[in-house]
């Protein structure tokens, strides 16, 4: 490999002919590049371990937990924790393998299989940024319950399965819907603006919306399942992580859905809008922030790698690296890669694991 | 005219196809390596609750399986351990003397800072 001439000596070393690295400057550009990455991914990450610190020694709010907050999967819904995000982080394990054995093929001068290989990873690289754009997507949404603040003043998220909305039947009528209308579309969303709002209510125990033209319409849902509230805010530290189970749970969860307050229950991450800009379910607004930066800024490392990859495959397709006698251009876009890689190593360590 | 007082060091990484078996024989050990660190790293997230008594020791498990982790990277998958001894150090130690040190004022920053806020008030 590299470093296979002959032991150096201070003649020719300061001579000016031979690098004391035996490392072509392309390569050695690369590296210092890395580093200099390598140290805002670093900056970026030890300011998150900082903000968190910070909020668990002051705090009375608990910074959210990893398998609490990403416990989804696409089609088949909640209680999978870290599931998806373990499969992310193998997809780019996987395009990490196929890029070093493209790399290992430049060596052997295999045309071919710099190709197949280089292909493999740039697969992977539009797989993690698609994984990475519904992941983004569920965060902003967030989950079906949201989060609650009680009749005392703590917060709490909400786990259990929620009771699927069946339609919403008009019972006073507005300027679009009129009295006796079934509404069967669109309910979740309009259900959690409603909630948001502050225009759920209980009228003879039944569950009322009022809807954003001025109509009001009973609620046909299913019963939620196992629903658990878990204490993640109040004045009284002592109380964080407590827990409310079966009825009660049920109780207090409703009496919140249905207090007629503004921002009781909170859904996702707030990425636009004023009013409600920062506000988020998970917990202290500085995770969504951190969240949505320190992701966001690795995806637009793995965009711009895949786009790199793909200028490389060009060269490699039209034969450039092959006229010129060896591929390093392959392994330098290679240590980019391995770097995008690494980053989310890290990222994954202290964003979900820990 | 051809120079001679350029070396093309980018020849040297150059290998026949019986070290190539080798080389990615390697390749496919660290591949699995690092899959089934992740899937302990993820099973122990899934499982074991940060209110757990053994959370403590699971933590530092996570933080000593990431270093394992980026040092397969780094040393394999970007060929560093191949590379010369001087660039090694030059690109690692740096790096590892500024991050510890950042690491250990933030921390220590952020108690202080936490311990004014509770002092203090601010909402």
């Amino acid at each position: 490999m590299a470093g296979t001439s002959a032991q150096l000596d201070s003649k020719t070393l300061w001579g000016g002919k031979e690098s004391p690295f035996q490392t072509s400057y392309g390569k050695l550009m690369m590296w210092f590049f890395l580093v200099s990455d390598a140290l805002t991914f670093g900056g970026l990450l030890v300011s998150y371990g900082f903000t968190r610190h910070d909020v668990s020694v002051s705090g009375t709010e608990s910074w959210p937990i990893g398998e609490e907050t990403f416990n989804s999967l696409p089609f088949l819904g909640h209680g999978y924790p870290l599931i998806y995000v373990a499969l992310m982080t193998f997809i780019l394990i996987v395009s990490s393998v196929t890029m070093v054995l493209a790399v290992e093929a430049g060596h052997r001068m295999d045309k071919k299989g710099v190709i197949k290989w280089m292909i493999a990873t740039i697969i992977g690289g539009f797989f993690f940024l698609g994984s990475q754009a519904w992941e983004w997507y569920h965060f902003t949404h967030g989950s079906e319950f949201g989060k609650v603040e009680l009749a005392d003043g703590s917060q709490a998220i909400v786990q259990g399965h929620f009771g699927e909305i069946e339609k919403f039947t008009v019972t006073k009528g507005g300027k679009e819907h009129k009295v006796g209308t079934e509404i069967k579309e669109d309910l979740m969303h309009q259900f959690q603006h409603a909630a948001e709002s502050g225009h759920l209510h209980m009228h003879n125990d039944l569950l009322q919306i009022q809807l954003e033209d001025g109509s009001v319409a009973n609620v046909s849902k299913k019963v939620d399942e196992d629903l658990t509230l878990i204490i993640k805010k109040d004045a009284n530290p002592e109380n964080i992580g407590k827990r409310y189970e079966g009825a009660e749970a049920q109780k207090k969860y409703y009496e919140a859905l249905t207090s007629g307050a503004e921002n009781r229950v909170i859904f996702g991450a707030k990425f636009f809008g004023d009013d409600q800009f920062g506000l988020n379910e998970y917990g202290p607004q500085q995770y969504a922030q951190f969240f949505y930066f320190i992701t966001g800024f690795h995806g637009f490392h793995v965009f711009s790698g895949v786009v790199i990859n793909i200028i490389i495959l060009i060269g490699v397709i039209l034969g450039t690296y092959h006229k010129r006698g060896h591929y390093e251009m392959v392994e330098k876009t290679g240590l980019y890669w391995h770097f995008v890689d690494l980053v989310w190593v890290f990222v994954f360590t202290f964003f979900y694991l820990v | 005219m051809k120079r001679d007082d350029l070396i093309e060091y980018s020849l040297h990484a150059h290998h026949n196809e019986e070290h190539g078996k080798k080389i990615r024989k390697k390749i496919w050990r660290v591949t699995a390596l690092l899959t089934v660190v992740t899937v302990v790293e993820v099973a122990l997230g899934a499982y074991i609750k940060q209110s757990s008594s053994i959370w403590p020791l699971v933590k530092w498990s996570f933080i000593i399986m990431t270093l394992l982790k980026a040092g397969y990277i780094v040393m394999v998958f970007m060929h560093l351990g191949d590379e010369k001894k001087w660039l090694r150090g030059f690109i690692l130690v740096p790096y590892f003397l500024f991050m510890l040190y950042l690491i250990f004022v933030a921390l220590w920053e952020a108690v202080a800072v936490g311990e004014a806020w509770t002092t203090y008030g601010g909402a």
